[in-house]
């Protein structure tokens, strides 16, 4: 929403709760320059409290991506339940939280509604949702939304587990690992997400580890402005379930650096007609600074 | 086949969609006054010209017997520049989930299904009135449950009654396309802000001609204002809708039982307050056919065109019977019934569907209002046409001293 949008009448402020006036005051809309993730704790963020478990990733990346969006005034996230809409129902973005698993569906309908309602202002969709959310009980939602070329980005949080739920096994759980309802351990191995993405003619793919703010921030502001102007994107994201995972919560870091260099390493796929824009939106504001 | 041609439609730069030559007018002149034209046609085309003077911004759905010829026409509407936007979907379940992110976007959306797809897409057709989703879901009955069959049978309408959804249910092929414009206009109104279902008995209905009186082609209904709205549209351009940010609604499991018991309060006193509209637009909520006779025939639907065939044999025969048309089943029309019903003897309800939905409505609603003696049935299902002559015999069974329909067991 528009700071416009955001600011009360006048006299009204004061009255607001605080967090509301920080909004106004100190939040990321139209500032001379948007704020980075290296200014964390300078400005007042998109979302900051939640409930989730202390020390979760999932939290750490969804407030990456949340400072990252390149338009967060014109962003609608799309959710679904599971463990991360617990804090993304708690940010100044307008989140749709429908049944387990329709995501992508509903973000296919609102993603032509407002392009139609609004034809001179991009707004952006953002798929948020769990890894059972998407690969298990919403995989046919998110195939097709793919196949139809649905213009909008499909994050996966990919915690490896069925965390909202108390830890079942999920597609995207890797073989062998022993979870409720993996008694003997996964007997089949983690679904290849990133291989059906290509299939489908995705024209952003990207896999990541919350290891380095800056690039979880570009990656997503990649895939927000290729969902915008070229096709759909999808970013799979690792998240940790420190819980039911048993990380301690100190080591939650390092074991996604462990996971980084062992199989969830940085991977990005890109069409050469989102290549091409890229370099368009990219480059150019350098070669600028140059002269 | 060497001289098919695959191909995508490019529109000319100069195209001006045939939506933008209409001419907007109210809803009142549109039902009330506008000038109509009879034409004889189905109901499937009945809908489609519904749909061509309402306006509308979006229609996704996925094909059924007997929906699909409905909304293959409402692609050629979208190809005349009538529906701005329009896709097959995935399945059911996926149709009814984008139709609700659409109309959150605050645009006019219309789906449609039958029988075993509105089965599919429940979880979320039972999930838009709770968000307020403002939307047209047309359904052209058919049977469920096994064994599969493309027979119209309106048992599903009974899956419907309490999702929260407002139900209009048409007889005939002007319903089908009066009910229709009236439906979007019901919908968005603010204090109603709720999906309404349109509901026909298909093949009855949908493929068979009836008479139908239209207005002109070049009037459309007003476009929908996304934020004239209980819940305004997610678009992001207004302060966060308290669904979506604020409110306990949304916002852990720990949501508080108050407010998911209050939320629910409201939106079926939403379905309530969507009376006075239906009252307007419909031109009442019921219709009474001789209100002082002592025995009454209640039906909605198709059922109610052989009711009105028995009440005419009837008095032929010398026998006045009345007959009252349910048009909506929610809000279902309690005080108009018992209204009606306080001095009669006794009751029939003919049914398409085996188990007798509209008499267990009629039951609840009239217990303790009226001393009348409610038949449970006639009824047919699995798809059989009812016969004229099978009312009639249960109106003269009802006549006897000890009607087998009143002895128990039945
Ligand atoms: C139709 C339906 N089926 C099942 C559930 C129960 N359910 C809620 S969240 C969840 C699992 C969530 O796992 P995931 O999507 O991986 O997200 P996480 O909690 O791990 O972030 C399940 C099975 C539901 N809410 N709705
Ligand atoms: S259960 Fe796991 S994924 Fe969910 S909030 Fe807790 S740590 Fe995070």
């Amino acid at each position: 929403m528009a700071h416009d949008n955001l600011t009360p009448s006048p006299g009204y402020l004061e009255w607001l709760p605080i967090e509301y006036q920080d909004l106004v005051n100190l939040g990321p809309y139209n500032r001379e320059k948007k704020p980075k993730v290296t200014d964390m704790g300078k400005f007042k963020e998109i979302i900051e409290e939640h409930p989730m478990c202390a020390g979760c990733a999932m939290t750490l990346f969804i407030r990456l991506a949340m400072i990252a969006f390149p338009n967060p005034e014109h962003t609608i996230i799309v959710g679904t339940a599971g463990c991360g809409r617990l804090a993304i129902s708690q940010a100044s973005i307008p989140f749709i939280y429908g049944n387990y698993g329709d995501t992508n569906s509903v973000a296919s309908g609102l993603k032509r509604g407002l392009d139609q309602k609004y034809p001179n202002q991009p707004k952006d969709v953002v798929v948020m949702a769990g890894d059972g959310g998407l690969i298990d009980i919403g995989f046919q939602g998110l195939m097709h939304s793919w196949f139809r070329q649905e213009r909008f980005t499909t994050i996966m949080l990919d915690n490896e587990v069925y965390g909202n739920t108390g830890g079942q096994e999920s597609g995207m759980t890797a073989q062998g690992q022993v979870l409720k309802m993996a008694p003997r351990g996964k007997v089949t191995g983690k679904i290849d997400a990133m291989s059906l993405a290509k299939v489908a003619g995705v024209d952003y793919i990207a896999r990541i580890a919350p290891t380095n703010p800056s690039r979880v921030a570009r990656t997503i502001r990649r895939a927000v402005m290729i969902a915008r102007e070229v096709g759909p994107t999808y970013i799979q994201a690792y998240t940790s379930c420190n819980i039911e995972y048993a990380i301690p919560t100190g080591d939650v870091m390092q074991d996604a650096f462990d996971m980084e260099k062992e199989r969830y390493g940085f991977e990005e796929v890109i069409s050469d007609k989102a290549k091409a824009y890229l370099d368009e939106i990219e480059k150019k504001p350098a070669k600028k600074a140059k002269k | 086949m060497s001289d098919s041609k695959l191909y995508i439609k490019e529109m000319p730069a100069d195209w001006v969609p045939g939506r933008d030559k209409q001419k907007v007018v109210s809803p009142e002149y549109m039902f009330h006054e506008a000038p109509r034209e009879q034409v004889f046609i189905t109901g499937s085309e009945a809908a489609r010209e519904a749909i061509r003077r309402s306006n509308v911004d979006i229609a996704i759905s996925y094909p059924i017997t007997p929906q699909s010829e409905t909304m293959q026409q409402a692609g050629y509407l979208y190809d005349e520049g009538y529906i701005g936007e329009y896709y097959r979907a995935e399945e059911e379940i996926g149709t009814m989930s984008a139709i609700g992110g659409s109309s959150r976007a605050g645009i006019r959306s219309l789906t449609a299904t039958s029988g075993p797809g509105l089965m599919r897409g429940m979880e979320a057709i039972s999930s838009w009135p709770g968000a307020r989703t403002p939307l047209v879901l047309l359904n052209m009955c058919r049977v469920i449950n096994t064994p599969l069959a493309i027979q119209p049978d309106n048992i599903e309408m009974s899956f419907l009654i309490n999702s929260g959804l407002i139900m209009l249910h048409g007889e005939n092929q002007q319903d089908f396309y009066d009910y229709t414009m009236a439906a979007f206009m019901i919908s968005e109104q603010v204090d109603v802000t709720l999906p309404v279902s349109v509901s026909v008995d298909g093949f009855f209905v949908t493929h068979a001609r009836g008479n139908v009186k239209m207005q002109a082609d070049d009037l459309k209904l007003p476009p929908r204002d996304g934020w004239r709205s209980a819940v305004p549209a997610m678009d992001n351009e207004n302060p966060p809708a308290r669904i979506s940010r604020d409110a306990p609604i949304q916002k852990s499991n720990f949501i508080s039982y108050h407010m998911h018991a209050s939320w629910q309060q409201e939106v079926f006193a939403a379905t309530e307050r969507a009376k006075k509209y239906i009252n307007n637009y419909l031109g009442g909520i019921v219709e009474i056919i001789n209100p002082d006779a002592d025995v009454m025939l209640i039906a909605s639907g198709a059922a109610v065109s052989q009711s009105r065939e028995a009440v005419r044999q009837s008095s032929e025969l010398g026998i006045k019977v009345g007959l009252i048309k349910v048009k909506a089943i929610r809000p279902f029309p309690k005080a108009e019934l018992r209204e009606a019903c306080k001095n009669v003897k006794q009751i029939l309800v003919p049914e398409f569907n085996q188990l007798g939905w509209l008499h267990k409505e009629v039951c609840s609603n009239l217990f303790g209002f009226t001393d009348a003696q409610i038949a449970p049935g006639p009824r047919v299902y699995g798809g059989m046409t009812m016969p004229t002559e099978m009312i009639l015999e249960w109106l003269e069974e009802g006549r006897k001293d000890k009607p087998w329909f009143f002895q128990d067991p039945f």
